[in-house]
């Protein structure tokens, strides 16, 4: 009873923060940080399939949308918490790339990779994983209650009937959004392109922050047009959503879900060992349930509701031109599109 | 006193205490012998209370020291002095039991149980309230509260005994009754005892000793027919009791002359010419007996009579004086002399308790 | 016993006594040192962190205003900037009025079931602010069931201003109404019967006596929610559709673009009309407290049949409305797939929470509310008491009572940005504490500091101020008494401050936005997540979820205050009387 009454109660409450402080950094496992802006309800399938290879080493998954995952890791570019980067955007790792971030590595079974899925120098310092495009998720339903009829075209939605009825996402937040601009600028020349975006911008309701809210507000009714991917459309269509899928003759924006190993990080063999599974057969297995094309292009497997020409419906995208002006695209897409007043 | 051969309960030297450009108290002189009950009077703000504070240690003087037993406690905190507090709001413990109360401080010296409970009785028994001890002190009524606090104050048995304005929160009955337990309560106990009140009432009635307080210093230390009869200081004579006080000038040879008459005070001191203000209490006449024989004679108009119970106030306008008297007188007289609104009043002045102070020394 | 005897059992006494003052001291000077680092590190240093950015590079270079004047001459952020304003204003304008007639029915008139109405009201603040925002879409959205109505008022739709400020405005009600219902309280009868007594129609009596009254806690009111609409970030999340303002523009500054000076700038903006309120509100206050003496009289209403009878339909439709938003949401979430499927489901909350990875997030949050309700009534309890109560060190107690009183006029956004730039950067020793439960729960302490503060002041200022003198010179040390008598007299208000923090780390979305990590993910934040992900079912799930614990650990409270009233009753009652 020497210790005062008052001070035993502080020093109680200093050891209860200690205690809560250290609860979180206890481990035995290799534990590697991996950068991520994969869908959350696709993360756990992939955790999984590593850990039957690799149970010794524990993933802890930072995941965020496109936009917010590159921010990040640029922000951290000094002192980069990353181990791998996995599942973001080919444009982005090109960005990585060319601030000498990350590491060259040839995994192993690299050469079943198609060349057009992989950084081309060698060893590559990303390979991707799957192939993600731009698909148009449709709502019959509210479509057939105001007479709406369906868009062939990307053009079809500048039209004044899908007035207020289009959401699409937020090219700064979301990684679908800037391969939507970045194909239209691509396949229609910069100066139509972004005529074709003032036109389209008459017609949207809202941007959003991610590349699903656009199709879960379609697939809800909310909006009839919602401009995303593959992926989600089909999740949305698969629990009864009244959509249909619609990818625009023009030609699909897409971009490669990629691996890529960061330069600094102290765990590299365990790093290299993901970059290995990443690029497996076992791996490609997985993707190939979510999208219709994989890396690998002898493991893709159709997919319901896409068709078997998606391939050949892909625009033509240019990595290293996409990220090289990314900065440059977003602000000039600001100045038009968030300074001047919302449209109704 | 330093030759004393017991030192004071309590010396107060020099303590002189403000708060930022605000003097609370100057100068403080004052010394308390043992088993003395002593009475800090004034008006609110004259610096009574503070000086309690400083006594207990719950304000720090500026300078001047405080001496407890001849021990020098100018900087001790509060549990390092030797004294029991009662405070106007009585401040007992709420969840706690009237026997928890006022064993409040015993538990804390560890004595043996038994031994707190045995005293505990003893207290309830001293205060009379040998029966509340289950009781909360919210069950209680205020004056029994005050007794309870005053039996926690006492049950460590203090050298010393302080009292913030301990009835001022009570009502008048309780008030009076609680005022004569104290006091014999102090007097059984030879208690130190210093209380602060701003009821001079009070203060006359219960101390041995008045210290009149004004403005952060002391206007007179007396016994409180000192400070009643001989008051040291016109303020001292019009904060204590009633006062009637007349406008006049030394006329030499003990004569002050006011309005158009000469009254004969037998106070020396003034040079002729001196403007003075006389001050003479309401009971500073005669009334009865051969009033033609006395000096000093006057009369007046009776314009308002204010009935206090076995005494009454008349409002008295004498002509002569051009001024207005206080006047006090039995009941009993009211109605012999058949004193009423608008009669006539003779009466002759008692000299020997007036005083007379010169107009400079009046603010 | 001889005289020497007695003299070194004194000496004795007094050497004990020496060392138990030694120790008392100790107590007093540590506890506020404690207290006063604590605010310094995890409130003044991470708002100071903010101010020093705002003028600095991304090298951390001085460069003066320019941040300012980048955002200054950013058309999107000025205009962001007028929007928040405008969403403020009017969400103020709507909730005030609407607020006052309810409070006032409550409180000036005899309409039966008074209980009941107010915990109504009050229920909002059990539930994320996001509820709301869901709810109005699954009512008003472009599926809404009560979209037909959207036409009444000449909108073609929910999403943007009227979104947002509808649904700010029925979360920000229940604390318009809190203070509205106090300020109606105090009222002096005598003013009312004079009026009378001088044949004063009841309408002057209303615009001369009832408000003017009422004046300080409508000024007080407006500003508590003009506060909350500036620095909401959530519903203009989920339901403010193409409608930007400062909220969001500062989580896309900071959290999506990772440009933490600009974030800097904005909060600093963001900091300036809270600050403003604050003052104000502050102001105002201080002049209620004069309002009113000791020996008002309360006033009692007197039955009026007509007024009575508008006055109770009047809340009884609103009572109907809130009950319909906050129903919204929980049947929203049961439904499989709205709206095409209305078949009832718990899919959402099962299901739909693991594949949007956020099954861990409910559990986090209890954590992290329970954390918080026990840390954070303890402290602020016990910091209350030791600035207000102890003696000594009297240079440190207004440092901390500024600081204490601080957290109020900062926006939570703010914080959380503080806290991002004193805390993750690697040299600072405190750099350890990112991303853990750790630093959630000290943020959210800081952030709800000021209500439980001044709650437990109050508290305390109830009490006898001689408590610790009586104490003292009784030779007890101030925390015997403290623990004796303060804490046992102060539990229902200790209670009531723990139920505070629990309801609001439950529910708070814009300081720990910024601050949570994988592993710490919210509730009130996967909400934000699944709505992202399009899982609106989930995401109402989500919401009703957290609303029913706050509802429940509301109930509970309330049955631990009354078993301990029940208790105490004995002195309690007593002491009332």
């Amino acid at each position: 009873m020497r210790v005062t009454t008052g001070l035993r109660w502080l020093s109680s409450v200093a050891c209860a923060a200690v205690l809560v402080a250290s609860g979180s950094a206890v481990a035995q496992k290799t534990q590697l940080t991996v950068y991520t802006a994969l869908e959350t309800d696709q993360l756990k399938a992939y955790q999984e399939g590593f850990n039957k290879v690799h149970p010794d080493i524990e993933l802890t998954w930072v995941r965020d949308s496109t936009g917010i995952i590159t921010a990040k890791i640029m922000a951290e570019k000094a002192a980069p918490k990353a181990d791998v980067i996995m599942g973001v955007a080919a444009t982005s790792l090109a960005i990585f790339e060319q601030e000498g971030m990350l590491l060259p590595y040839a995994p192993a079974g690299l050469s079943r990779i198609a060349p057009e899925y992989r950084d081309p120098k060698n060893p590559p310092t990303w390979v991707g994983m799957d192939v993600w495009g731009a698909t148009i998720c449709f709502n019959t339903v509210e479509a057939a209650k105001r007479g709406i009829p369906k868009p062939e075209t990307w053009k079809d939605l500048t039209k004044p009937i899908y007035k207020g009825q289009v959401v699409m996402p937020h090219p700064a937040s979301s990684g679908t959004g800037y391969f939507d601009v970045t194909a239209w600028l691509q396949m229609f020349g910069e100066a139509e392109g972004w005529k074709f975006m003032d036109g389209l911008h008459e017609n949207i309701a809202q941007y959003m922050h991610s590349g699903s809210r656009p199709c879960a507000a379609a697939a809800a009714g909310e909006f009839v047009v919602g401009i995303s991917f593959e992926y989600r459309a089909n999740r949305e269509k698969a629990r009864g959503a009244p959509i249909d899928l619609v990818f625009p003759k023009e030609g699909l924006g897409w971009d490669l879900e990629a691996i890529g190993i960061v330069k600094t990080s102290t765990k590299l063999d365990a790093a290299k060992k993901l970059a290995d599974w990443a690029v497996s057969d076992a791996a490609m297995a997985l993707y190939a349930n979510n999208f219709a094309i994989v890396a690998v292009p002898a493991l893709s497997k159709p997919l319901p509701n896409v068709p078997a020409d998606y391939a050949s419906r892909l625009a033509k995208n240019d990595f290293a031109w996409a990220a090289k002006n990314r900065d440059k695209i977003l602000a000039e897409w600001s100045k038009r599109y968030e300074s001047k007043a919302a449209p109704k | 006193m330093a030759d004393s051969p017991v030192p004071d309960a309590l010396r107060i030297e020099a303590v002189h205490k403000a708060f930022g450009s605000f003097v609370a108290l100057q100068s403080i002189d004052l010394a308390i012998t043992p088993g003395e009950m002593v009475c800090f009077v004034g008006p609110s703000g004259c610096g009574k209370t503070t000086l309690l504070r400083i006594i207990a240690g719950l304000e720090m003087q500026t300078s001047g020291r405080v001496i407890q037993n001849g021990r020098d406690v100018s900087h001790a905190p509060p549990a390092a002095r030797d004294y029991g507090i009662v405070f106007q709001s009585y401040a007992l413990f709420p969840n706690l039991t009237i026997a928890a109360n006022v064993a409040y401080g015993l538990v804390n010296r560890r004595r043996p149980r038994a031994e707190v409970a045995a005293r505990v009785t003893e207290l309830l028994a001293l205060v009379g309230l040998p029966d509340a001890g289950t009781k909360y002190p919210g069950q209680l009524s205020g004056g029994q509260q005050q007794r309870i606090a005053l039996a926690r104050a006492l049950a460590t048995s203090p050298s010393l005994l302080l009292l913030d304005e301990p009835l001022s929160a009570l009502d008048a009955k309780v008030r009076e009754r609680l005022r004569g337990e104290i006091r014999a309560l102090q007097q059984r106990l030879k208690v130190t005892t210093v209380m602060v009140t701003h009821d001079q009432e009070e203060a006359l009635s219960m101390s041995d000793r008045v210290v009149v307080m004004r403005q952060g210093s002391i206007e007179q230390i007396g016994t409180p027919q000192d400070v009643y009869e001989r008051p040291a200081t016109p303020f001292v004579a019009d904060f204590l009791g009633k006062v009637s006080v007349l406008k006049g000038v030394s006329a030499g040879g003990g004569y002050f002359r006011v309005g158009e008459v000469d009254l004969d005070l037998g106070v020396d001191g003034f040079a002729p010419g001196d403007p003075v203000r006389i001050y003479l209490r309401p009971e500073d006449r005669h009334l009865e007996g051969d009033l033609a024989q006395m000096p000093n004679r006057l009369r007046g108009q009776v314009r308002h009579i204010e009935y206090l119970g076995t005494v009454c106030l008349a409002s008295v306008q004498c002509a002569a004086l051009g001024q207005t008297m206080l006047v006090s007188m039995s009941l009993n007289q009211l109605h012999d002399l058949d004193i009423r609104a608008g009669t006539d009043l003779d009466f002759a002045l008692r000299v020997d308790r007036v005083r007379v102070f010169a107009e400079s020394t009046v603010r | 016993m001889t005289a020497t005897a007695t003299g070194t059992a004194a000496a004795v006494q007094r050497v004990r006594a020496t060392g138990a003052l030694l120790q008392e001291s100790l107590a007093v000077h540590g506890g506020l040192w404690l207290l006063a680092t604590g605010l310094l590190v995890f409130l003044t240093l991470p708002l100071a962190t903010l101010l020093i950015r705002s003028f600095e590079d991304k090298a951390g270079v001085f460069i003066g205003i320019a941040n300012f004047v980048q955002y200054v001459q950013s058309p999107a952020l000025a205009r962001s900037t007028g929007n928040t304003l405008v969403f403020a204003f009017l969400t103020t304008l709507l909730t005030i009025p609407l607020a006052f007639v309810f409070a006032y029915a409550i409180q000036r008139s005899c309409i039966p079931g008074k209980g009941l109405w107010r915990s109504i009201a009050l229920i909002p603040i059990l539930a994320p602010s996001l509820l709301a925002a869901l709810s109005f879409i699954y009512l008003f959205g472009n599926q809404g069931a009560l979209k037909f109505m959207l036409g009444w008022v000449g909108l073609s739709t929910i999403y943007g201003l009227p979104g947002i400020v509808l649904a700010m405005s029925f979360a920000a009600f229940p604390h318009a109404v809190m203070i509205l219902l106090a300020a109606l309280a105090l009222s002096d009868a005598r003013l009312y019967e004079a009026a009378e007594a001088l044949g004063t129609s009841r309408w002057r009596r209303f615009v001369t006596i009832t408000l003017p009254g009422a004046k300080y806690g409508l000024i007080s009111a407006a500003m508590v929610v003009f506060t909350m609409a500036v620095s909401e970030f959530g519903v203009p999340k989920v339901i403010g559709g193409n409608y930007p303002v400062l909220a969001i523009d500062i989580y896309k500054q900071v959290i999506g673009q990772q440009n933490f000076q600009m974030g800097a700038v904005v909060g600093l903006v963001l900091l300036l009309p809270a600050v403003v309120a604050f003052l104000v509100d502050r102001q105002v206050r201080r002049k209620q407290k004069a309002l009113l003496t000791a020996r008002s009289v309360p006033y009692s209403p007197r039955r009026s049949p007509v007024r009575d009878r508008l006055l109770l339909a009047y809340v009884l439709l609103v009572a109907v409305a809130m009950m319909a938003v906050m129903g919204m949401a929980v049947f929203g979430s049961f439904v499989k797939f709205w709206p095409y499927n209305l078949s009832l489901t718990l899919a959402h909350y099962t299901f739909g929470f693991a594949e949007a990875g956020v099954e861990h997030a409910y559990r986090n949050s209890l954590v992290l509310a329970t954390w918080c309700a026990v840390l954070g009534a303890a402290i602020t309890f016990a910091g209350a008491y030791w600035v207000e109560k102890t003696r000594g060190a009297d240079w440190l107690r207004p440092l901390i009572r500024f600081q204490a009183l601080l957290p109020m006029a900062v926006p939570g956004l703010v914080l959380g940005i503080g806290y991002i730039l004193f805390f993750n950067n690697p040299s600072n020793p405190l750099h350890v504490l990112y991303g853990t439960m750790t630093i959630l729960v000290i943020c959210t302490v800081i952030h709800f500091y000021s209500s439980s503060h001044l709650t437990a002041m109050t508290a305390l200022n109830q009490l006898d101020g001689e408590f610790e003198s009586v104490s003292a010179s009784l030779k007890v040390p101030f925390y015997k008494t403290f623990w004796r008598v303060t804490v046992p007299v102060c539990l229902p208000t200790a209670l009531d401050i723990g139920h505070y923090f629990f309801v609001n780390a439950m529910t708070t979305i814009s300081a720990v936005v910024f601050l949570y990590s994988p592993k710490t993910t919210l509730a009130a934040i996967s909400i934000l997540q699944l709505d992202e992900a399009g899982a609106i079912g989930s995401a109402a799930a989500m919401a009703s979820l957290i609303m029913a614990t706050s509802a429940i650990v509301t109930v509970i409270t309330l049955g631990i205050e009354n078993l301990l009233l029940r208790r105490t009753q004995r002195w309690r009652v007593a002491a009332r009387t």
